[in-house]
């Protein structure tokens, strides 16, 4: 059985235990927070979950290259918040959608710095995600019996590269415009499927009206949903397997074990 | 009683799957209705040079829905394509035929040059050098009350002749024309 620490401060003191000391403020305040969270457990039993996700044992070895996994999580949790910002000012119609975003850089308050959180924070979770990706090739982490949160990686990797393609739109600038009309064509330009996925994508045979909406769902409400969905998958498993040991840390061999084996 | 349950079921994901699929897919499937748009008299195209007009692609869009195109008087010694009622007046689509920018016509060389990947064009809009796969689309016109109209787009293959319009990229000579087929959605005109 896996032995957990106990959370400091768990449990409340035994009743008709001799008071020491009189109770400072303090004391009392960190027995009201005991209590509540005391009521919420005894109606959840989710302390044990929450041990088991937080004190996990991790292997020998264990580096810094480990935390590019979470620092992704961060990139994406840090877009989720500054686009939910973003959404408040900004207004996908063709008419609109340039002077909204000018809107936001001049004349809301803070507005080019969430935008540029936004714009600079896409280009770091793309690295962050690969560089989390090169991790756990090189160190094998992708192996036995880890394959299927491997898969669960290139479906996350394919859709940020999405979300990256459907953002980019939207500022609705001649560099928007023109990117997005090559990488449309792009898609288009595979045989057979390429014709209707281009159609798909632009929502008809030209850029119109509706491309933009199109681009603006497909960015901030379908692949947010999805992401979040995968990456509950995706760490499920890291904390079902746990993690993997750097490809040089070996087993110490237990001299005794091998003796009893022979 | 479970198959009652899972056929419910069923049903019920239908009903809310079937409407949000066509809904998403349903520009695939919408008819463009027919334009003609009128950009002048026929004494404004000469026969050796291109002049642009601005005509409107998609209605409902405002500036994004426009689109240059540029045009000029058919020319019989180099325009070699049979006459009809549709290019007494040739207009060229300003979309590369590589991956979409938009192509310029430049006056000095005689060619179309595209800003993107260095595809350049000949004056008939036939590609001369750089990564474009077919010569730039075109657009039918007719003159109709004294006014020259563009209507809608088409495509050429290396021959210039005529196909249902196709994005860029899409080749058009050889097997090109089956790898990339035609939407059900805007074809050419009838017997042209
Ligand atoms: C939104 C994107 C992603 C997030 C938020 C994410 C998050 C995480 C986290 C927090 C871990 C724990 C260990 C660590 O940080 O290294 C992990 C492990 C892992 N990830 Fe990701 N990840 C993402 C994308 C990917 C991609 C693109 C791949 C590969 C295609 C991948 C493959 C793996 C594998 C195989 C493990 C297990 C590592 C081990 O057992 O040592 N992940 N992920
Ligand atoms: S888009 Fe014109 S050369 Fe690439």
């Amino acid at each position: 059985m896996l032995k957990l620490p106990s959370v400091p401060g768990a449990t409340p003191p035994r009743p008709g235990t001799p008071a020491a000391e009189p109770k400072t403020k303090l004391d009392n305040a960190a027995e009201a927070a005991t209590a509540a969270l005391g009521w919420l457990d005894e109606r959840t039993a989710l302390s044990g979950t929450a041990r088991f996700v937080m004190f996990r044992k991790v292997p020998k070895g264990t580096n810094w290259f480990y935390t590019l996994g979470t620092s992704t999580m961060f990139a994406f949790m840090s877009q989720v918040i500054t686009g939910v910002i973003l959404a408040m000012f900004y207004d996908p119609s063709p008419n609109r959608a340039y002077e909204s975003m000018r809107y936001i850089n001049n004349d809301v308050w803070a507005g080019q710095f969430v935008h540029g959180m936004h714009r600079w924070g896409a280009t770091v979770m793309v690295i962050f995600i690969f560089l989390h990706m090169g991790r756990t090739f090189f160190f094998g982490a992708y192996k036995y019996p880890r394959e299927l949160n491997w898969v669960i990686g290139v479906l996350l990797v394919l859709l940020v590269m999405i979300m990256a393609f459907t953002g980019y739109l939207l500022p609705w600038d001649q560099r928007a415009y023109w990117a997005t009309a090559v990488g449309v064509n792009i898609f288009a330009s595979a045989p057979i499927a390429g014709p209707y996925l281009g159609d798909f994508l632009r929502a008809g045979p030209d850029f119109g009206a509706t491309t933009l909406s199109r681009f603006y769902s497909i960015h901030m409400l379908v692949l947010p949903g999805l992401i979040m969905g995968l990456i509950g998958a995706h760490l499920y498993l890291v904390i079902k397997h746990g993690t993997t040991a750097p490809p040089w840390v070996t087993a110490e061999l237990d001299e005794e074990l091998r003796s009893e084996e022979v | 009683m479970t198959g009652l349950a899972n056929g419910g079921g069923g049903i019920a994901i239908g009903m809310i799957a079937v409407p949000a699929l066509g809904f998403a897919l349903a520009p695939n499937l919408d008819k463009k209705p027919l334009a003609w748009e009128a950009v002048g008299t026929p004494e404004e195209f000469s026969q050796d040079t291109y002049v642009s007009r601005t005509i409107t692609l998609t209605p409902g869009a405002g500036e994004t829905g426009k689109s240059t195109v540029y045009m000029r008087a058919r020319n019989a010694e180099i325009d070699k394509e049979p006459v009809d009622d549709y290019n007494q007046f040739i207009a060229i689509s300003t979309r590369c035929m590589h991956l979409g920018c938009p192509v310029r016509y430049v006056d000095a060389s005689e060619r179309f040059i595209c800003p993107c990947h260095g595809g350049v064009y000949d004056f008939l809009g036939q590609v001369q050098g750089g990564p474009p796969v077919r010569p730039l689309d075109r657009f039918y016109t007719r003159i109709k009350d004294g006014l020259v109209e563009v209507g809608p787009r088409f495509s050429v293959n290396s021959e210039l002749k005529r196909f249902s319009p196709r994005d860029p990229a899409q080749d058009l000579d050889g097997i090109g024309q089956y790898l990339f087929p035609s939407r059900p959605t805007i074809r050419k005109l009838p017997g042209t």
